[in-house]
């Protein structure tokens, strides 16, 4: 128990929760945009890998960090593109789709590394973002390490939180974008297009997810590797819900999450001898499923996720 | 009224498929006109209405709108936003509502330039109270909509067409889902911005509305305009001869003495999701010759009714006797043994197997019968004969009895039913909006069969949302409002819409009766 306690009080367990949570901030927020819309978009996954991949390249050819995490960005976008004109002008089922994205991001992500790359053996090394040293405020005690020496991505996930809440609630933008997914009819009759606001909205969230994946080959690690988003992507879908599709819970999601995640590194040390490993890396999954469970039952579902609007069919 | 022409309609024709929504119809609307558009379910009213305002594109035909200055402009088709800059709005039958949304919202949105980085609420919630203060149309502005009543709803949406200086006003069956107490508001309202240069046209099936609130009626039939008339120069009998294209036969009730109890309800309630699915206490008794009529709004526990006499919903306490005998558990099974045929709401769904044949669809509600099986296998032949004569005796058209019953059309497939119900001889019928739907015609049939029923000794219990029809058939009223059952001991429409508002309590139906009158 007090090994616990002991965990709970350190600095450094709380800066990985954070660093851990980091990359599902984004996720969520991004598959939160798109489900706003009325769109489910299952291309997480592979717009994960794509962002990373994309992110480690560009930074890898000089383009530099900043330069990475547009190109992160674009690329994530012009997946949210394929997958948004499959659903919305199109009306294909967005379950399909979206597996048929991530299959497709992921292979074309793998592809595209092992034909610019076809010899090496260990994957190459970026110079990636380093931790934030903010004079004083890095220096605090138990904020500083926590908060103030994270890296400057991670604080573009939480200026994103802020970004997300104030567009969808503060902003005519946002408000079309919720009525769009809750009856589309409601926009399509104050004249606005039903087809922009989905494809923008699925678009815009698709960035945020491959800045997901980005954050992990450009400052969680320095280089890229076959099967390392790991299924983030999918958590993601699962915030969400727990989220009730709101932004400011959706960090909270994450947190939680990152908690568990970086709760079960430690403990594995601690008490690793005792019982097995999978038991630990399995836990945070499990802890998922049961908040969900518990969120779930609440869960205020936008009314037309899934459903495609066709002009001219009242 | 002023002869300006503020809307004319040129030719508009739209097909879908094969079937021809709206053929050439020309149309014209004056400044400060109300102009009921009538027709039959299916003659292309809605249809007519969304070409006009953008949500369909006509295929041939033009739209001219009077802009501000009065001058006649061409309207750009098949576009909602410029039919809004040019001053019409619509309120559909289906409101176009986002739930989540505030009413504020909804009636701001898509007014805003989408680019904007903030809301200027004050200026647009002051500009919605002054307009709620001059027409009486009032809704709290920051509930989400999904919580508002549905004539709450009603009034967003007129808002929301008001807010954007409309000077047309389509209303797509806007008395649809109101009493009539709100019905009549809501013309009274209607009437006084008319009267300041509004114009109104209001998409109506109810003949006696379009009497008392229109200057002048034009009738669409299978797609066509057959007629325009002035109100002041019509009468019932005159429409329904333009709507029908014939004259509808008169359904005469002879009046009837009533038999013993055939359905006993005793503080009967039904549980559902929320008082609205919900029965409380309910007492009812059903006679033999009896049509009990039970009048409401929708969604005030009419399905809680139906499926509990459908055998679908279980009550949570109280006992339902049917023909004398307690039933120990209510399940479909024992409902249909004990003699209730049931002629249920959503034809298509809860009336039938689309995907079976007319014929099996005929015999579904007896298939342990040894007339239709012997030692579990069907036997073809009599189901194919007894279907052939059933759709002979009730003039169900369609592809034949061997045909899927999902291409018969929705009055044949009500026919279908009314045969399957009747045949079997139901000492009680539920009749869950039995004429939803339907063309006259076909209505009028649905309720000869209905009244011959009653003549062969069946009690029936006659639900619909159509005060008329209710009034029309029914021996004794029941109103029911949240749940709760009152027999209504008048027959005066004013008293019995004030019931169906909840706004009477059981003990003083006549002295309300009275003070309307």
């Amino acid at each position: 128990m007090m090994d616990i306690l002991n965990i709970l009080m350190s600095e450094s367990f709380w800066a990985a929760s954070l660093r851990i949570a980091t990359p599902l901030i984004f996720g969520v927020l991004g598959a939160l945009l798109c489900e706003k819309s009325g769109v489910l978009n299952l291309g997480i996954e592979g717009i994960f890998v794509t962002g990373a991949m994309v992110g480690w390249m560009a930074v890898w050819l000089g383009l530099g960090l900043w330069g990475g995490v547009l190109a992160a960005a674009v690329a994530g976008a012009a997946f949210g593109l394929l997958h948004a004109i499959l659903t919305v002008p199109l009306g294909l089922s967005q379950h399909v789709s979206g597996l048929g994205v991530t299959l497709f991001a992921t292979s074309l992500s793998y592809f595209t590394y092992r034909t610019a790359l076809p010899t090496v053996s260990s994957p190459p090394k970026i110079e990636s973002f380093r931790a934030l040293d903010i004079p004083v405020l890095s220096d605090l005690p138990f904020l500083g390490p926590v908060l103030f020496q994270q890296t400057a991505f991670t604080w573009l996930a939480l200026l994103m939180v802020l970004l997300v809440w104030y567009v969808l609630n503060r902003t005519p933008l946002g408000v079309a974008i919720q009525a769009v997914g809750d009856n589309p009819d409601s926009v399509d009759a104050q004249g606005l297009s039903v087809y922009g606001l989905r494809i923008g909205a699925v678009v815009a969230g698709s960035a945020l997810m491959a800045l997901g994946g980005a954050f992990l080959t450009m400052s969680a690690f320095d280089s890229f590797f076959f099967g390392m988003v790991n299924g983030r992507g999918w958590i993601c879908i699962a915030l969400v819900i727990f989220a009730s599709w709101r932004p400011g819970k959706a960090l909270l999601g994450a947190l939680l999450f990152g908690a568990f995640d970086a709760l079960q590194v430690r403990l594995q040390t601690e008490v690793g001898a005792l019982v097995p490993s999978q038991v630990f890396i399995a836990a945070p999954y499990v802890l998922s499923i049961v908040a969900l469970v518990i969120a779930a039952r609440r869960a205020d579902y936008p009314r037309a996720l899934l459903t495609p609007w066709f002009k001219g069919q009242r | 009224m002023t002869d300006t022409k503020v809307l004319s309609l040129n030719g508009l024709s739209k097909r879908f498929g094969s079937v021809i929504a709206n053929d050439c119809v020309d149309l014209e609307l004056h400044k400060g006109e109300v102009l009921a558009l009538l027709g039959e379910n299916g003659a292309g009213k809605t249809t007519l209405m969304n070409m006009l305002f953008g949500h369909y594109m006509p295929d041939a035909g033009t739209v001219e709108v009077a802009d501000e200055a009065g001058q006649m402009q061409a309207l750009p088709l098949g576009h909602p936003q410029a039919a809004l800059a040019a001053g019409i709005g619509m309120v559909h039958q289906h409101f176009a509502l986002a739930e989540n949304l505030s009413a504020l919202n909804n009636i701001v949105l898509g007014s805003e330039r989408l680019s904007l980085l903030r809301r200027d609420l004050k200026a647009a919630r002051a500009k919605i109270e002054r307009i709620m203060q001059h027409t009486g149309l009032t809704v709290t502005l920051d509930t989400p909509v999904g919580r508002l009543s549905v004539g709450e709803r009603q009034r967003v949406e007129i808002l929301k067409a008001l807010y954007r200086d409309v000077r047309i006003l389509v209303l797509d069956e806007p008395t649809a889902v109101l009493t009539p107490q709100e019905a009549d508001t809501l013309f009274e309202n209607i009437g006084a911005m008319t009267r300041e240069g509004l114009s109104v046209i209001f998409i109506s099936h109810k003949l006696r509305e379009v009497l008392a609130f229109s200057q002048r009626i034009a009738v669409l039939r299978h797609g066509k305009k057959v007629g325009e008339i002035a109100t002041a120069e019509a009468d019932e009998r005159i429409i329904a001869r333009m709507m029908v294209g014939a004259d509808t036969p008169e359904t005469a009730r002879q009046e009837m003495t009533p038999g013993a109890p055939v359905l006993t309800l005793q503080d009967v309630s039904v549980t559902g999701r929320s008082k609205r699915d919900s029965l409380t206490g309910a007492n009812l008794t059903v006679h033999a010759h009896e049509i009990l009529g039970i009048a409401g709004v929708s969604g005030n526990g009419q399905s809680a009714l139906a499926g509990l006499i459908s055998g679908l919903n279980r009550p949570t306490s109280g006992r339902v006797t049917l023909a004398a005998e307690e039933v120990a558990q209510v399940t479909p099974t024992n409902m249909i043994k004990a003699g209730v045929g049931r002629i249920p709401e959503d034809r298509h769904h809860d009336g039938m197997v689309g995907a079976m044949s007319v014929a099996e669809n005929m015999v579904i509600e007896r298939l342990s019968d040894p007339e239709v099986q012997s030692a579990g296998f069907l036997k073809k032949d009599a189901i194919t004969a007894n279907a052939e004569k059933l759709t002979a005796d009730y003039d169900v058209r369609g592809p034949g009895v061997g045909a899927r019953a999902r291409l018969l059309s929705g009055g044949n497939i009500q026919k279908m039913i009314l045969a399957r119900v009747f045949e079997q001889s139901p000492k009680l019928i539920l009749a869950n909006q039995p004429t939803r739907g339907l063309d006259m015609l076909a209505a009028s049939e649905v309720a000869r069969r209905l009244l011959e029923a009653r003549a062969a000794g069946a009690g029936i219990v006659l639900i619909s949302e159509d005060l008329d029809e209710i009034l029309g058939l029914a021996d004794r009223v029941v109103v029911i409002h949240d749940g709760e059952m009152i027999e209504a001991e008048t027959r005066d429409r004013e008293a019995i819409g004030l019931m169906m508002a909840g706004e009477v309590t059981p003990h003083e139906p006549q002295q309300s009766g009275a003070e309307t009158q």
